[in-house]
């Protein structure tokens, strides 16, 4: 579907979703205006209005990137109003009718986006009961509500409707705003949204999400598929060697090519052209000459040497508690193990696009960017525009799992557009989808445990060494984080940052440290660092859990027996016995290396929490005897998120989360030489196939209506590797520490 | 530039085109059909994929002269009388897609085999689809879904 958008209505979005615009002669009423604009985190009228047929519209400044967390917020929005689902409208990203909430990010959708708009709902339903209180004359505590219309339980003919009250108009009520903006935002009214055991909408499956027809049918309005009048397509073009800036351009190399043109701006280099595979061309066929630059990478065979032998440039103590030095210094036995992670790619399913129309007096950006609002921000920066200045159209991308590519797009879209004077769209190429989007980090980490002389656990230290986890940052927010930025030349604003395991393990002792080093090339590098899916969880976790199931058979112990003895948060240790119950768990205190004719089979068990999120998974594997293939045949795995919103599309997400994981611990690893990535393709950087797919995925959900939401995005992510890896174990007795847990590994484990 | 003729979802069209440009970009930029999306341009994925005459193909890697004659079905095509195909209602029922952007791949393949196989295996699915990405990781609900389309 092509999203036919003239150039008169340039940044007037807003009137399309502005349910209510000024209107001249508006009746004053008490609580009630005839504008939801101007935007204002305190304004209930930003969150939540009544349409004049009384249903209503949720406004969140976050994005469902297809797990249907906007089912979830009209469930949260209905059940305060009391309006049937069907009724809640969801207007989401938009950064003209929706506040910065942050946008998709952390797995805060429904933790705190749809915190702030169930306070927001539950207000709203407040001041429409004392509105028709007035109206009616019978007292506030009086009067029901039902799909919208407010009678009084005495006398039901009493009553009025969200509709006759304020549809089309727009609250004027103020809410309590922490002043955060972005993820942390959360806003608080003066009424206290429903007691969870009245629920009627929250908690149940139906309804199915509203996206997905549309997109199984071919309706559904994607980001490549946005096309304004006089729109060209650019490509922009990068060095064969990271680091490596243009010298010389022959532009009389595309002369041939109807329309083309180069567009030049310190080291960025793009090209335009108004027919999409001209511009595809242009770009192959563009001659440029590069500087000599110094190959900067170690190649990925040597990327953990790397890591070890690097100088650190942040030291963080994530966790400390009790004596460890000591604990150590008194100990009768120290066990230890050392683990690796690749840098692994977003690798979204198409290269990220994104389509800027730049003009001296505003600019108006289409984008498929997880957080909208910061690449309105970023890109506002970039033209030296002011923040009201600038438009997001937020537009489904070709899934996002953090910081992807949409990001750098956008911003080269802004250049270029700048530079012709004309809207551009820019759709990469399957190697820089790959091969150029920020990447989740290398890591080496070091577990460690003293050990008294009953084999009793005194401390326990885990270190990181690592690259930050976002020297791009998590966000597109400021030029500096981007490519286009960084190739002209902007001041760098690296955040060195990583962060350490989140369990409930009660060791006397533990310290756990992040030795972050610095990047292998600070700019415009193809492995700069930023979020991806649950940032830092799957390495550290994959080091831990793998860590305490070395543990548990050196001491002798099975390796649930041994997490159950030491976690001790109680809701950890119901997630992971709900999991082993489920998946049948046999206790054994070493590998069983159980053959079933070509194929052993192992089964192991993994578990972390995230962020109040507890999952526990077990992973029942069958590794073959000669080629070292690995099928995850069947997974089981118990979530512990608090309040359940939406159990069915829950546990979808669950799916997808362990599946994608699954991915990223067997086959995922970016590969590089000195030069530069050479992972630029699925060949090259390969995930799971369908042959691959779990036969069965067994979920555990563990309800717990009175405990407010956590997030479940990305929880599902973290045990996954370790799960593998000890399954893989049991197995074959092989202990692989380096992920992905290729067969090659598990093969020279077996000789 | 050539004169080229294409026929999509039963419509017949007319293009100017270079004869060596990849048919996924006549079916975007010229037709504004875009429901073939770009994956890869390499046919290693199948977010492009068509059916022409009837075979599930990569319209990233198929130069649009190569097409006289031949009958090209994208996924907004195989609806019958305004009503899903089965293997999409199945999808829908399943709620399959997250970010969708593969569906075409996937879609278009089971349509496919289940012209040739009405009642797959497991084996039968998995082999078929063999090849094809999906990065958001929906493949358990995929089986799920084609298996039900398998008894619709």
């Amino acid at each position: 579907m092509t999203i036919q958008t003239s150039r008169r209505t340039f940044l007037a979005a807003a009137s399309a979703f502005t349910v209510g615009v000024a209107l001249p002669g508006a009746r004053a009423k008490a609580g009630v205006v005839a504008s939801r604009l101007p935007l204002n985190p305190e304004r209930l009228a930003t969150y939540i209005s009544i349409n004049p047929d009384g249903s209503a519209v949720g406004w969140i400044g976050k994005i469902d990137m297809g797990q249907g967390t906007d089912v979830g917020w009209a469930q949260m929005i209905a059940e305060e109003l009391d309006l049937p689902v069907e009724k809640v409208s969801i207007v989401q990203g938009h950064t003209d009718v929706t506040f910065n909430m942050g946008g998709a990010s952390g797995s805060t959708g429904i933790w705190k986006g749809g915190a702030a708009m169930r306070a927001a709902a539950a207000e709203a339903r407040s001041v429409l009961v004392g509105m028709a209180a007035e109206k009616l004359g019978v007292p506030a505590d009086q009067l029901g509500v039902d799909n919208g219309v407010i009678s009084a339980k005495a006398d039901p003919a009493k009553k009025t409707t969200y509709a006759a009250l304020v549809g089309g108009q727009h609250f004027d009520t103020l809410l309590t705003w922490n002043k955060q903006v972005g993820s942390d935002l959360m806003v608080e009214g003066k009424a206290k949204p429903k007691a969870p055991k009245d629920y009627r909408i929250v908690g149940k499956t139906s309804p199915h999400r509203r996206d997905v027809a549309e997109k199984v049918l071919g309706q559904h309005a994607y980001m490549v598929d946005a096309k304004v009048e006089g729109m060209l397509h650019g490509r922009v073009i990068r060095p064969p060697v990271a680091g490596a800036v243009p010298v010389s351009v022959d532009e009389s190399s595309i002369a041939k090519i109807p329309g083309a043109k180069v567009v030049r701006e310190k080291d960025f280099i793009g090209v335009v052209a108004p027919k999409e595979w001209h511009a595809v061309r242009a770009a192959r066929e563009l001659k440029v000459t590069w500087s000599d630059a110094k190959p900067p990478f170690p190649g990925s065979n040597k990327i953990h040497d790397h890591i070890r032998a690097a100088p650190t440039w942040k030291r963080d103590v994530d966790k400390e508690k009790g004596k460890v030095e000591e604990a150590f210094a008194k100990a009768a036995k120290v066990f230890e193990a050392e683990y690796e992670w690749p840098f692994q790619s977003h690798a979204s399913m198409g290269p990220a696009s994104g389509l800027v129309d730049a003009r001296p007096d505003g600019v108006k950006l289409w984008s498929a960017s997880q957080k909208p609002h910061y690449a309105r921000d970023g890109v506002a920066k970039l033209l030296g525009l002011p923040e009201d200045k600038a438009v997001c159209v937020s537009l489904t991308g070709p899934g996002s799992y953090g910081r992807n590519d949409s990001g750098d797009v956008v911003m080269d879209a802004a250049v270029l557009s700048r530079a012709v004077g004309k809207p551009v769209r820019v759709q990469s190429m399957r190697h820089e989808g790959t091969g150029w989007d920020p990447k989740a980090p290398a890591s080496v980490h070091t577990s460690r445990v003293a050990l008294d002389a009953d084999n009793k656990i005194t401390a326990w230290y885990f270190e990181s060494k690592v690259f930050s986890k976002r020297d791009a940052y998590n966000n597109e927010g400021d030029p500096a984080f981007t490519l286009a930025g960084q190739l002209l030349g902007v001041p760098l604003k690296p955040t060195i940052i990583f962060g350490g395991p989140d369990e409930s393990y009660g060791f006397p002792a533990y310290l756990k440290i992040s030795n972050i080093i610095p990047p292998l090339l600070d700019r415009a590098s193809p492995l700069r660092t930023a979020h991806m899916r649950d940032p830092g969880g799957p390495q550290v976790h994959f080091a831990v859990e793998s860590f305490m199931d070395e543990l548990a058979y050196h001491l002798g112990m099975d390796p649930l027996e041994f997490r159950l003895k030491n976690v001790e948060n109680a809701r950890d240790l119901a997630v992971i016995k709900a999991a082993a119950d489920k998946a049948g768990w046999t206790p054994h205190t070493a590998a069983r290396k159980q053959a079933r004719g070509d194929v052993f089979v192992g089964q192991g068990i993994s578990y972390a929490s995230r962020a109040g999120t507890r999952v526990a998974m077990v992973a029942d594997v069958e590794v073959h005897r000669s080629t070292g293939r690995v099928w995850v045949r069947k997974w089981t795995v118990a979530h512990d998120c608090g309040q359940i919103i939406n159990p069915g599309l829950l546990r979808l997400t669950i799916e997808g989360n362990v599946v994608q994981s699954t991915s990223r611990a067997l086959f995922e690893e970016v590969q590089f030489d000195d030069k530069m990535v050479t992972s630029v393709d699925w060949n090259t950087y390969p995930i799971l196939d369908m042959k691959d797919a779990p036969e069965t995925v067994d979920i555990v959900l563990i309800d717990h209506p009175d405990i407010a939401p956590t997030g479940a995005g990305e929880g599902s992510t973290r045990p996954t590797a370790a799960a593998v890896a000890n399954a893989i174990y049991d197995a074959t007795g092989v202990r692989l520490r380096r992920a992905p847990l290729t067969p090659e590994r598990i093969k020279a484990g077996m000789a | 530039m050539a004169r080229i003729a294409l026929n999509v979802d039963g419509k017949a069209h007319e293009i100017d085109a270079d004869a060596d440009m990849p048919l996924l970009y006549a079916l975007r930029d010229d037709l504004g059909l875009a429901n073939p999306r770009f994956g890869c341009g390499l046919a290693q994925c199948g977010a492009c994929t068509v059916l022409i005459d009837g075979e599930p193909s990569r319209s990233c890697s198929i130069p649009v002269d190569a097409l006289a004659g031949r009958k090209i079905t994208t996924l907004a095509g195989i609806q019958k009388d305004g009503k899903p195909h089965k293997v999409q209602q199945a999808f829908i029922d399943e709620q399959v897609p997250q970010c969708g952007y593969c569906l075409n791949g996937w879609v278009m393949t089971s349509v496919a085999l289940l012209e040739k196989t009405p009642k797959p295996t497991d084996a039968q699915i998995r082999d078929a689809l063999t090849g094809l990405k999906c990065r958001c990781g929906t493949h358990v609900s995929m089986l799920r879904a084609i298996k039900r389309a398998a008894t619709a």
